[in-house]
């Protein structure tokens, strides 16, 4: 791969989009560095695609801006942004071979001659289609459509790349592949991304930083390691990943730490969130990987009614009941060991970091 | 179920068509082969007086003309009307199509009596020419073939739009955005993208309206008058005015090879465009 060019910064500032009455943005702020894969994430209905149309110029924001390094772009048109897309469905022409739809962007920009079939070449080559470039689109798999799509999207040198589902309408084994591939191009390029998707797993794995975006509104925008370990939000802990919540009151704060009395019957030293005071009702967080069983009772340890344990893959997973009603999600390694009926109480693994929550009563 | 007893099944609606459309044309052939008016004499003197004379020709060469005619006018405002009804919100495009069925719904005499309201020297259109100063005498627009294109582009509108809309509308919207993201300007996306994505469609509604309007007999002589002769109105004379019926199966046979050729060699274009549209 030739010319790197630099990677653009993106930065979308106070964006408000309205469809009729509804919000369908709100107020959305990001700040994306050069070369950095950002996934918008979110149940269907959030706003993600919208934002995504909003950068592409496809649609107009009702307030805010979009800044490509430093320079607003909203006054251009669609086609003078230099924004490529990948769509889910990918939106190649259909009446136009491979080659062509590589070409497309090229010959709409003036480039003629062997420089067009140049770059052709070496961007089919880059997506390893090199002997398809006389295929109509229907004669292709999926996984090679997307691949042209993206070659096409690619071909032009955009500035930013954006990915809407792009991954959504393969198979699994595909998938991965795509992904790992997407990312490769997306390094050697060293292009600016945002990937739209409702796939945490995708998100996580593609991203270097993802927003959670919720009603319109970003939520938390953060590695995956933060978002997965320290949710800010309720909507984030029960969005991404599996998460145990139980009720528990603050009993005491020391030091930034809460002694938190579990309603289940336990005491729980754990970083308090600002804004919580002795004698707060609060909802502890706890991934199920992040809970224990134990045959030891102890002053950490709550009783539990243990129920179903079932084998997923390498994991055990563990069905209990609090004292106090909750069901629990226990995750554990498989390992030979028998099930050990004593087991009936319940702690925090060693490196556990459950997240406070408070709670309206 | 064997095969013979599957071929059978089509046999009612073939006998049909036999009956219905076949035996008259076979009839139609056969009273062409007569010399005389009173089909007694068999022989060849109505197709060399037909194909014998310059002026038959000249007939026919203006009947497909008149439908080449038609056929650009319809595409000219219709193609125009389809993008705006694709881009339309969904309440307005159902008042657009509403639109654009009526005049299907009306007689075609009632449409054509309402275009010489509109056309006539004291008519809509003279009457606006007149008070805005263009023109300072009336224009002659009934009884010309400009009259006739008008009036047809309007009458034969719907069978270009619908074949139209409905293959528009299948197309991809993400289509368009793709291109616009490529770099491609509108009119770049509308030539490279959407026009030949929609040539089923367009051929479909040009093959309708060079049918329907070198054949409309009612629009062509009750607007064109009797001086504007086409085909269908020296079929009507010469098979209820001067009861030549061999002649007017010459004429009528004309007619059908012209438009047949015509109408074929747009149906090859659709076969060869509509290969690119999938779903």
């Amino acid at each position: 791969m030739q010319s790197t060019p630099a990677a653009r910064t993106l930065d979308v500032e106070d964006l408000t989009v309205r469809y009729g009455q509804a919000l369908a943005v709100d107020g959305v702020t990001l700040a994306i560095e050069p070369g950095e894969v950002v996934a918008l994430l979110g149940p269907s209905g959030c706003g993600k695609t919208t934002l995504l149309r909003v950068i592409a110029g496809f649609v107009r924001q009702a307030a805010g801006r979009v800044r490509v390094d430093g320079a607003t772009i909203d006054h251009l048109p669609a086609n003078q942004r230099n924004i490529g897309i990948v769509f889910q469905n990918y939106a190649l022409f259909p009446h136009m071979t491979v080659a062509e739809n590589v070409a497309y962007g090229l010959r709409a920009r003036g480039a003629r001659g062997p420089e067009v079939q140049a770059r052709v070449s070496r961007f089919l080559d880059v997506v390893q289609l090199g002997g398809f470039r006389e295929r109509l689109p229907r004669q292709l798999s999926g996984g090679q459509q997307q691949r042209v799509a993206l070659a096409r999207a690619l071909a032009v040198e955009p500035s930013i790349l954006l990915l809407d589902e792009p991954f959504a309408a393969l198979d699994r084994n595909l998938r991965l592949d795509m992904q790992i591939e997407v990312k490769r191009l997306q390094r050697t390029l060293g292009l600016t991304t945002i990937l739209v998707t409702h796939d945490q797993d995708e998100a996580m794995s593609v991203a270097d930083r993802i927003a959670v975006m919720n009603k319109g509104q970003v939520e938390q925008f953060d590695t995956p390691v933060a978002i997965y370990d320290r949710p800010q939000t309720l909507f984030v802990n029960g969005f991404i990943g599996t998460t145990n919540l139980m009720n528990g009151k603050v009993a005491a704060l020391r030091n930034g730490t809460a002694t938190v009395a579990l309603d289940a019957g336990a005491s729980l030293s754990l970083a308090a969130p600002t804004g919580i005071g002795v004698g707060a009702a609060v909802l502890i967080s706890v991934r199920p990987e992040q809970l224990a069983l134990s045959s030891v009772p102890g002053p950490n340890a709550w009783k539990i009614e243990p129920g179903l344990s079932l084998p997923i893959g390498a994991q055990l997973v563990h069905e209990a009941r609090t004292a106090d009603g909750a069901s629990l999600k226990i995750v554990e390694p498989r390992r030979a060991a028998a099930a050990d009926a004593a087991r009936i109480y319940c702690t925090l693994a060693a490196d556990a970091r459950p997240t406070l929550f408070p709670r309206s009563t | 179920m064997n095969k013979l007893a599957e071929w059978q099944l089509t046999l009612p609606l073939a006998l049909a068509f036999a009956a219905i459309f076949l035996a008259p044309l076979l009839m139609l052939v056969g009273v062409s082969f007569f010399s005389d008016d009173k089909i007694t004499q068999p022989g060849f003197a109505q197709w060399v007086k037909f194909y014998g004379d310059p002026f038959s020709y000249k007939v026919i060469a203006d009947t497909m003309l008149l439908g080449v005619k038609t056929v650009c006018a319809t595409i000219l405002v219709g193609y125009p009307l389809a993008l705006v009804y694709l881009d339309a919100p969904p309440r307005l495009q159902k008042v657009l199509i509403f639109v654009i069925v009526m005049p299907l719904l009306l007689s075609v005499v009632v449409r054509t009596f309402a275009w010489i309201v509109v056309l006539g020297r004291e008519g809509v259109v003279n009457q606006l020419l007149l008070s805005l100063g263009i023109i300072s005498e009336p224009l002659r627009l009934l009884q010309t073939e400009l009259g006739l294109v008008i009036s047809l582009t309007q009458i034969e509108m719907p069978l270009m739009l619908l074949p139209l809309i409905s293959v528009m509308s299948r197309l991809d919207p993400n289509l368009r955005d793709a291109s616009a993201a490529l770099g491609a300007s509108r009119w770049r996306t509308l030539f490279t993208v959407i026009v030949p994505l929609s040539m089923p469609g367009l051929v479909a509604g040009c093959l309708l309206v060079f049918a329907s309007s070198t054949t409309a007999f009612i629009s062509q002589t009750v607007i064109g008058g009797v001086r504007l002769i086409y085909l269908p109105l020296l079929i009507w004379q010469q098979s209820l005015v001067v009861f030549n019926w061999p002649f007017a199966a010459v004429v009528s046979i004309a007619l059908l090879i012209s438009v047949l050729t015509v109408v074929s060699a747009l149906s090859w274009l659709g076969r060869r465009s509509g290969g690119y549209v999938h779903g």
